[in-house]
């Protein structure tokens, strides 16, 4: 693999390597790591830029993470003390950071696409999808099948719901895309407002209401929603969005025994209820460990693989 | 200038004609067109080529005053010939907009000089801004045979009834780009299955529909000549064929790429065919060719809109909208939807040469006798696209590697040989 740039363009079985490797990764995190503190060569002397144009918690420190404990170099590019803020093109700041001898980008940028344009743009260096304005977030996706994939034992032909903002979120196009390869059941679940124009030709189930889209489904996806939707005027206030779409534990009792999953950061009691977020079906603290092993197995694959 | 173009076909709409002749040209003028003219004269060997009026772009920018690192008025004028015109309509986005006499002024000094005719389009509204009227009858008695603020479309209705009423008293046709930008804003795509998958925020085609209507509407009442440019819905032509058929002086155009390509075209997020109007479906592109056949669309014009590749190799969202394409204007049409039998090549010559001269009251887009030689000889042997040897600097062009076949080999304007193709592109 040269880039992950997003799972439109992988097929079933690079992605069920990506799990499987990814699988192996948590293990060693429980099992290794957790009593030797001891960190794999395995990246040793490959140097790696985080490059976030967008604010990012989970997403950039968990790659920070995985790069360490592959003991790869890694550096964070911040945004605000950078040349960016004279005016340096993302063209320019590519070319230059790529100079400065990196094999690799981690790119998070606010325009769809920018992770397709960075990789004609550099040279040499591989660039991982770490969030393109709506189109992708691969990792997250890759993260979220882990933790199924730990949790159930297999990792297709299972039901999910997707509940949210679904026409802003690069989380759902991806969750979309990848799922779709592993022969899912999905259903999504929106106002008309926040869904995306021909929705339906992804092969998803559409739903208005969530009682009815959650009913009998193995996941339930919480999307974040953002406040300034209502600004824009995708529906008329928080409250009315929570009154329709909160996840409640009165809800769970529509899909006994599912796996309770949000990409993060929560909007606690507003998309979901605190106590389904604490609660034991919710597997999100999962999911963030899952990040960085899944991580690990990303950067492996690009940078461990290749000929030096 | 003297000169026989020898044993073309010759085809001219406004005269019917389409034949196998000989164009003898005296003086500037067209003198004859006959079988085996034998007269002392050079002469151009135009054996199995197509000898047409050159062709009339009512809808074109050529940047100048203000920004000639996309093009200036040499450039474009250039382009221009290169692709078989003898007129462009320059659009008043420039910078400063074309909205006072002394700007008009300018641009016609300027083309006076140049191989073809330039009709500056002027502003509607004062600096393009939506607000307050340009100075129209200023700008009429200064020549402008057309006023619009095209990419920055008048949203107050009230304003844009104010200007057809205006506008009419001077016989001017006020040419309309229609977007309401509360439904396409912070768009740069049309809305669809291609835009979802991409990420990418949709323009509806209702942005263009609605101001569609408003057109319609508002030429019916005010009895201004109304020019709708790029059209390209489905729904649109038919809110325009109802608009005709209530007697609405309205016409409209389309452009060569929305004729062609779809919303497809930016599938890897190639900014070369992010334009707007947005590439809409295959549904409606089937639509806009059928609207060419049946004469709801009245010419077909190329919107040439360069930018410098500073600008437009960029983020997607950050690319400015725009193709330029006065160069591969015929010869992408001629390949794509007359050599695939879509549409005759007398109604691409029509569309491209006839009508838009008619529309405007132009002495061009005709062979007759007697006439100026404002002329194109089209060579159908296909060649291969290569952007940085065509003369625009706009080099924002989604053709780029395409094969095709119709490129002019030799133009005529204002009586004069103005270019003439050796080397292929």
């Amino acid at each position: 693999m040269k880039h992950l740039l997003g799972l439109e363009s992988l097929d079933r079985e690079e992605i069920l390597s990506l799990l499987k490797k990814g699988k192996e990764y948590r293990e060693w995190l429980d099992e290794v790591y957790e009593k030797r503190r001891q960190p794999l060569p395995h990246l040793k002397g490959r140097r790696i830029c985080l490059l976030f144009y967008e604010p990012s918690t989970r997403t950039r420190h968990s790659f920070e993470i995985a790069g360490r404990l592959l003991e790869a170099d890694v550096t964070s590019f911040s945004l605000a003390v950078s040349s960016v803020q004279k005016g340096e093109s993302f063209k320019d700041t590519l070319l230059t950071l790529e100079s400065m001898g990196f094999d690799l980008f981690v790119i998070r940028h606010s325009y769809s696409g920018a992770c397709f344009y960075a990789s004609n743009i550099l040279r040499r260096a591989s660039v991982v999808n770490a969030g393109d304005g709506m189109h992708e977030h691969p990792t997250q996706t890759l993260l979220d099948l882990l933790t199924i994939y730990r949790a159930r034992n297999k990792v297709e032909g299972l039901r999910i719901a997707i509940v949210g903002d679904i026409l802003h979120s690069r989380v759902a196009r991806s969750a979309i895309f990848a799922l779709n390869k592993l022969n899912w059941n999905i259903h999504i679940c929106a106002p008309p407002t926040l869904l995306p124009k021909d929705v339906e030709k992804f092969n998803v189930k559409v739903f208005h209401r969530l009682e009815e889209a959650i009913k009998d489904v193995d996941v339930i996806y919480m999307l974040r929603i953002q406040r300034e939707r209502q600004k824009e005027q995708f529906f008329p206030s928080l409250e009315e969005y929570s009154r329709l779409y909160r996840l409640t534990s009165q809800h769970l009792s529509l899909a006994p025994g599912a796996m309770v999953m949000h990409p993060g950061p929560v909007n606690r009691g507003v998309e979901m209820e605190g106590t389904v977020v604490d609660g034991g079906e919710s597997f999100i603290l999962d999911q963030v460990r899952n990040g960085v092993a899944i991580r690990m197995a990303i950067l492996h694959s690009i940078l461990g693989e290749e000929k030096r | 200038m003297k000169l026989l173009i020898k044993g073309g076909r010759v085809i001219d709409p406004s005269q019917r004609l389409d034949e196998l002749a000989d164009v003898l040209i005296e003086e500037g003028i067209i003198k004859a067109i006959e079988k085996d003219i034998q007269v002392d004269a050079p002469i151009y060997e135009a054996k199995g080529k197509l000898v047409l009026p050159a062709f009339v772009d009512l809808h074109c920018h050529l940047r100048e005053p203000g920004q000639e690192h996309k093009e200036d008025l040499a450039s474009g004028s250039l382009a221009g010939v290169a692709g078989g015109f003898c007129a462009l309509f320059a659009m008043p986005n420039t910078s400063p907009p074309l909205d006072s006499k002394s700007q008009i002024g300018y641009i016609l000094a300027k083309a006076a000089h140049l191989p073809l005719y330039i009709f500056p389009v002027g502003a509607l509204s004062l600096g393009m801004r939506g607000e307050e009227l340009a100075p129209i009858g200023e700008l009429a008695e200064a020549g402008v045979k057309a006023i619009s603020d095209d990419g920055m479309p008048v949203q107050n209705s009230g304003l844009l009834r104010n200007a057809l009423l205006y506008a009419r008293m001077f016989n001017l046709t006020v040419i309309l780009h229609c977007e309401d930008t509360s439904l396409s804003q912070g768009g740069v795509a049309n809305e669809g299955f291609t835009a979802t998958r991409l990420g990418l925020r949709g323009i509806p085609t209702s942005a263009e529909e609605i101001a569609v209507v408003r057109a319609v509407l508002l030429a019916l009442e005010t009895g201004c000549k109304v020019h709708i440019c790029h059209i390209s819905t489905k729904n649109s032509l038919e809110l325009v064929r109802w608009g005709k058929t209530k007697g609405a002086p309205i016409t409209c155009d389309v452009t060569p790429h929305h004729l062609v390509l779809t919303e497809e075209a930016i599938e890897n997020y190639d900014t070369r065919a992010k334009c707007n109007p947005p590439l809409r479906s295959e549904e409606d592109r089937k639509a806009l060719i059928e609207g060419l056949l049946d004469g709801t669309i009245d010419c077909i014009a190329t919107d040439h809109a360069p930018h410098s590749k500073d600008e437009w190799d960029v983020e997607f969202d950050l690319a400015p909208f725009g193709i330029a394409g006065l160069e591969t204007a015929f010869p992408l049409l001629y390949t794509t939807l007359v050599e695939n039998g879509l549409i005759p090549l007398e109604l691409l010559v029509e569309k491209m040469s006839t009508t838009p001269a008619q529309l405007m009251d132009l002495e061009l887009g005709s062979l007759k006798v007697g006439r100026e030689a404002n002329l194109v000889v089209i060579d159908t042997k296909p060649i291969r696209v290569n952007v940085e040897s065509l003369f625009s600097r706009g080099k924002n062009n989604p053709f780029q590697g395409w094969t095709l076949k119709g490129f002019p080999c030799l133009t005529i304007c204002k009586g004069e040989i103005v270019f003439e193709r050796r080397a292929e592109l």
